[in-house]
């Protein structure tokens, strides 16, 4: 029964992303994309697990690579972003 | 407390603010926070996740999260917003490649008989998560692969024209066929040896390679949406290896936000996405009937001129202004427009540029403000009344083949109306045609005039001329 579980918290989480991700204006979608994949780098977590098991060198040597890449997502995902909408959110400095 | 339940707790609060910053996402003067709303859900699950009673060995987890963070901070220090369209392509896949390899990792813990010098591997008798893992591995590998050809199309390292391969359905079929034999063989323990689950490896891998490589730049905003999908499902699909419901939640979110993106990127080319998938758009050369009239040409003082005289702009940007790096300078000629009391705005298609909103990212960096930004529906009804409209680096998003004809492989994308405008000043390289390899009728039109030459070269040069 689990996986029955699990398809509903997918199902469910699915359509509360189309609604939430509907409502986003078409200016900000270059930071949406950047910012998903900083989300899509949670996949850190199970990495992160797989790294740390210590008992299989293959799970640990995979576990870290994913560590790696998973991270390079968070981070850059989440900077970038933030340097974009920055300069979104900058007055105009228009003629005055 | 039970430790499992205390980092389930925290998991359900994190996801709570990955969707409060998605939801913050929706007003550009809120979405600043809500990324950092989204990256502190990301530190608390981070932070929790290394509580986890598996974990004996913090050496290597530590050492993987300084490599990607150096890396990371690097990538996003360097990047110039011209760019943006490949970092994200890239990205892309490496959340591929992560989930994919998580996955992998997954793996062995549940073989029950496993020589890794003999590569000996018998299947574990749990079908549904060998099932799980197969899926993982599939879409993480066809996200890794197809993201590595789409960066390398967009950032020039491999020509980002359309191909046409022949057979192309044939072995994508093949290439589909095999894949469900061997994953079948694995996740039903027929398979013996580890050959079947590396071959599913390599086909998913081989799979993103075939179906990116004839797609052309211009259907590039539809690809990098789509992988972005991937990438978040991707994680999902993980989720259900690990039962870990937190990945499901983020990975579902991504995934939608992808497809959402990919459903208004066809929408905007008119085009379905097996269309865009399958049929190599623009690689075969189009044999459209010469087009009547004659190219009227202008130079900079006579478009000074007429641009002095105007008390409404409409600037149209595409690709072209990111090539040239104009964004700076056009926000210079807007501002000396303006104080030559004209209105000035900014016409914005959604496909224009490599990516979902890449206009608006670049004119952002130049210092337009985001008010004088506009869609195409609200700019399209009122274009009658504007003096004169200037395309810098556009061409198929403008060309009125799609209204008005039948026989054109764009008829139906919904345009920008720029023949309603009074007078239409196209900059431009050259004659050549667009990314689509099609002629455009409206530069040989009634109303147009041609200005030649680089685009940041030719507003500088107005530019010096407003001021002189």
């Amino acid at each position: 029964m689990e996986i029955i579980l699990t398809s509903f918290v997918f199902i469910l989480s699915l359509l509360l992303g189309f609604e939430l991700i509907n409502k986003i204006p078409a200016t900000l979608h270059t930071p949406l994309m950047s910012g998903t994949n900083a989300i899509s780098g949670i996949t850190i977590v199970g990495a992160i697990i797989s790294s740390g098991s210590g008992e299989q060198t293959a799970s640990v040597i995979l576990g870290t690579a994913a560590v790696v890449f998973a991270t390079i997502n968070v981070v850059g995902g989440y900077m970038v972003t933030d340097r974009m909408l920055n300069m979104l959110k900058k007055k105009p400095r228009t003629a005055e | 407390m039970d430790i499992s339940l205390f980092i389930n707790s925290i998991y359900i609060i994190s996801a709570l603010l990955f969707i409060a910053g998605l939801k913050m996402m929706t007003s550009p003067s809120t979405a600043r926070s809500g990324n950092m709303i989204s990256a502190s859900g990301m530190l608390i699950a981070i932070l929790t996740t290394l509580l986890e009673q598996g974990i004996i060995d913090y050496k290597w987890i530590f050492l993987g999260i300084i490599i990607g963070s150096i890396i990371g901070v690097f990538a996003s220090r360097m990047i110039q917003m011209t760019e943006m369209p490949e970092m994200v392509a890239i990205f892309n896949g490496f959340g591929g490649i992560a989930s994919l390899m998580v996955a992998w990792a997954a793996l062995y813990p549940e073989l029950t008989d496993f020589d890794i010098n003999n590569g000996y591997l018998v299947g574990s008798s749990n079908t549904l998560l060998m099932a799980t893992i197969i899926m993982s591995i599939l879409i993480g590998g066809i996200t890794f692969s197809g993201s590595l050809i789409a960066y390398c199309k967009l950032s020039e390292k491999i020509p980002g024209k359309a191909y046409l391969i022949p057979g192309q359905r044939f072995i994508s079929s093949c290439i589909v066929l095999a894949l469900l034999i061997f994953s079948y063989r694995f996740i039903f323990g027929i398979a013996t040896n580890s050959t079947d689950f590396i071959a599913v490896i390599v086909l998913a891998l081989m799979l993103g390679i075939i179906l990116v490589i004839p797609i052309g730049g211009a259907d590039m905003p539809v690809v990098i949406s789509l992988l972005n999908s991937f990438s978040g499902l991707a994680a999902c699909s993980v989720g259900f290896v690990l039962d870990n419901n937190l990945l499901i939640v983020a990975g579902s979110l991504v995934g939608a936000s992808g497809l959402i993106l990919t459903k208004i990127m066809c929408k905007a080319m008119n085009r379905s996405l097996a269309n865009v998938i399958f049929s190599s758009f623009g690689s075969v050369s189009q044999t459209t009937s010469k087009i009547q009239g004659k190219v009227k040409q202008v130079n900079i003082e006579e478009t000074y001129l007429m641009l002095e005289a105007a008390s409404s702009v409409v600037i149209i940007p595409g690709y072209g202004m990111a090539v040239a790096q104009a964004q700076h300078v056009v926000q210079e000629l807007t501002v000396l427009l303006e104080k030559n009391d004209c209105d000035v705005k900014f016409a914005i298609h959604p496909v224009a540029g490599r990516m979902p909103g890449h206009m608006n990212v670049l004119l952002a960096e130049g210092n337009v403000p985001y008010e004088k930004l506009v869609e195409m529906d609200d700019i399209n009804g009122q274009m009658s009344l504007i003096d004169i409209a200037i395309i810098i680096g556009a061409n198929d998003v403008v060309n009125p083949a799609a209204i008005n004809d039948e026989s054109s492989p764009i008829f139906g994308m919904p345009i920008i109306n720029v023949q309603d405008a009074g007078t239409v000043i196209v900059l431009k390289r050259s004659m050549a045609s667009g990314f689509s390899g099609i002629e455009n009728e409206l530069f040989y039109g009634e109303n147009t005039q041609m200005l030649f030459g680089d685009a940041k070269t030719t507003i500088n040069d107005l530019v010096a001329e407003f001021k002189s």
